[in-house]
């Protein structure tokens, strides 16, 4: 299915990233490029085949329900645009 | 003292020949010396790591030091380390200092190393040719018009151009390897799992996996000894039990089993690779490997496979630069959403943005199934391939890359043509298994420039200590290894 400018600014519109006309425009030419190259999978037969996602034989581990992690808010807060009395400060979103 | 090995280098320290001060101030004058050249370090803080040299010649007077106390290292700038700034080749971090250390940044301290300086990337790791970077292109010593490899381009041009005993780098898709290739030096991707990723700034969280970038396979056991390790704070850390790298580096290769895959010598690979890479297999045949013929069915596969699992992942994962905790935050904004949505536009590059869309659009309702689920079936026929390939050999050989280092601008248009590049390395991601480059040549002479050749070495889960003991052998009988770009001497 070949990707059209209202489905890249769709989906740029989901990943949060601003986007104008002309940067659509380019990026629509680099993206069915890219998507031409992953089509090459649609070939294959998968019927039956498990996903993969770790090499290894793996289950997620599970640790006891204790704190580990020291209070570091402040070290943490520094590199933050905007804070207050240890607040992230966001522009309002509640009326 | 610059061309020397790690253990030669430990061995200066331990004698009192020369203090880690001196070392340290020895590579801090090269990199003021060539790095506005090279471009090879994001950030250089020289009281930082003259402090660290100074508490490292404390251990050696008291006699507590070991193998790579006092040696300094250049961390590529993926990793976070404490007090750093840490920008990931990023305008999105370019303000970030790391308020706590890696788990890789975190072991080399324990041992008392040296933290030279933050190397260039490409942004997020996503790239290369370290041409994405916001903090501009890396130069390649061997060739100042070329590129150095990426994304780990700064770590590859400061091992090459001795701007650093050795350093660190990580490998997705071959971002160890490929560098490592193009600028004649070893790498080594571990099995996925081995080295924690813990404060590793996060690409595609299935594949990243941290590595050495040294001059010789011996320097990269010594640096293995140092990275690997369980970490319970990497979800997916391995519990394999710790290991002594240098352990097996002297056996004899008598009776190894080389697989020859044929996809990895087909259409595509330059005659001049191709020559490099027969002559390595021929030197090992001398040295008692034999060589079996292996076919990875699926291997060309990976390519498109890679650029949905990729990106898909990285879409999730920068979904945390949002201009709120950290990063960049744009100066004008209506409301919440136009805050993220500037913020990220201007944060990020163009190549980055490129796979956030894509990644985006591959989880999009309706088509997970056609896109992400797909390719991880295909990755596990990829990784099934090995599987049966490592029944009937110990190792595979091949080209890391399919060519020498190319001229900077020539694929920034064309990221199809970039994508590439990896070929032969990002199999070895998909299936998480080890995968180095050694310098095993050059190319003939482009405008008096000699281009290295990487040979590749898969190995099986787990098989870091075999692979660098045939890496080691290979080493003893040629000199691919110690030789350096000129101009830098």
């Amino acid at each position: 299915m070949a990707l059209t400018i209202p489905d890249i600014k769709r989906i740029a519109h989901l990943a949060r990233i601003e986007i104008n006309d002309s940067e659509a425009d380019k990026t629509l030419n680099k993206l069915t490029g890219i998507l031409a190259l992953i089509e090459e999978m649609q070939a294959v037969d998968t019927t039956g085949i498990s996903p993969m996602s770790h090499s290894q034989d793996v289950v997620q581990r599970l640790r006891e329900d204790v704190v580990t992690a020291s209070n570091q808010r402040d070290a943490f807060q520094r590199n933050a645009p905007a804070v207050d009395r240890g607040l992230y400060l966001v522009p309002k979103v509640i009326e | 003292m610059i061309n020397q090995s790690l253990k030669n280098l430990s061995q200066l320290l331990a004698s009192k020949a020369v203090s880690s001060v001196e070392m340290t101030q020895t590579f801090l004058e090269r990199i003021r010396q060539y790095n506005p050249t090279i471009n090879a370090y994001i950030t250089i803080d020289e009281e930082k790591s003259l402090a660290q040299a100074k508490a490292a010649d404390s251990l050696i007077a008291a006699g507590t030091a070991t193998t790579l106390t006092g040696i300094p290292f250049a961390q590529k700038d993926i990793f976070c380390a404490k007090d750093w700034r840490t920008t990931c080749g990023s305008k999105m971090l370019a303000n970030f200092i790391a308020p706590y250390d890696a788990h890789v940044i975190a072991q080399f301290n324990h041992v008392g190393a040296v933290n030279l300086g933050k190397t260039n990337m490409d942004e997020f790791a996503m790239g290369s040719s370290n041409e994405t970077s916001y903090f501009g292109g890396v130069k390649n010593p061997w060739d100042l018009t070329r590129v150095p490899g990426g994304s780990s381009g700064g770590s590859a041009a400061a091992v090459a151009a001795r701007l650093c005993a050795a350093a660190t780098g990580t490998d997705t898709g071959g971002s160890i390897r490929q560098p490592a290739s193009l600028c004649g030096f070893t790498g080594l991707k571990p099995t996925y799992g081995l080295v924690s990723r813990y404060g590793m700034i996060a690409f595609a969280s299935s594949l990243d996996q941290a590595g050495p970038m040294a001059k010789s396979a011996e320097d990269c056991a010594l640096m293995m000894n140092v990275m690997a390790g369980f970490d319970a704070r990497d979800s997916t850390s391995l519990n394999h039990p710790k290991e002594d790298y240098t352990a097996k580096l002297e056996q004899p290769l008598a009776g190894l089993k080389v697989g020859l895959p044929k996809e990895y010598f087909a259409e595509g690979l330059d005659s001049d690779v191709a020559k490099v890479v027969d002559e390595a297999i021929a030197t090992y045949q001398k040295l008692g490997a034999e060589f079996v013929d292996i076919s990875l069915p699926n291997a060309s596969l990976s390519i498109p496979v890679y650029y949905v699992l990729a990106p898909a992942e990285a879409s999730s994962n920068l979904s945390r630069y949002d201009g709120v905790r950290y990063g960049h935050r744009t100066a004008q904004y209506d409301d919440l959403m136009d805050m993220y949505m500037k913020s990220r536009a201007e944060g990020f590059g163009e190549e980055v943005k490129r796979r956030i869309l894509i990644g985006t659009y591959v989880l999009s309702a309706g088509y997970y199934d056609a896109y992400y689920l797909k390719a991880q079936q295909i990755r596990h026929l990829i990784a099934d391939d090995f599987k049966a390939a490592f029944k009937q050999c110990d190792i595979i050989m091949g080209p890391t890359v399919p060519s020498t280092a190319f001229k900077t601008g020539e694929k920034t248009d064309d990221p199809v043509a970039m994508y590439l590049q990896d070929i032969y390395t990002i199999a070895t991601n998909l299936a998480g298994l080890p995968g180095m480059s050694i310098p095993a040549g050059f190319s003939a002479s482009i405008d008096g420039h000699d281009l290295p050749v990487g040979l590749q070495l898969i190995g099986n889960y787990f098989d870091e200590a075999r692979m660098l003991n045939v890496a080691h052998a290979y080493q003893q009988v040629t000199d691919w290894h110690t030789a350096m770009p000129k101009g830098i001497e």
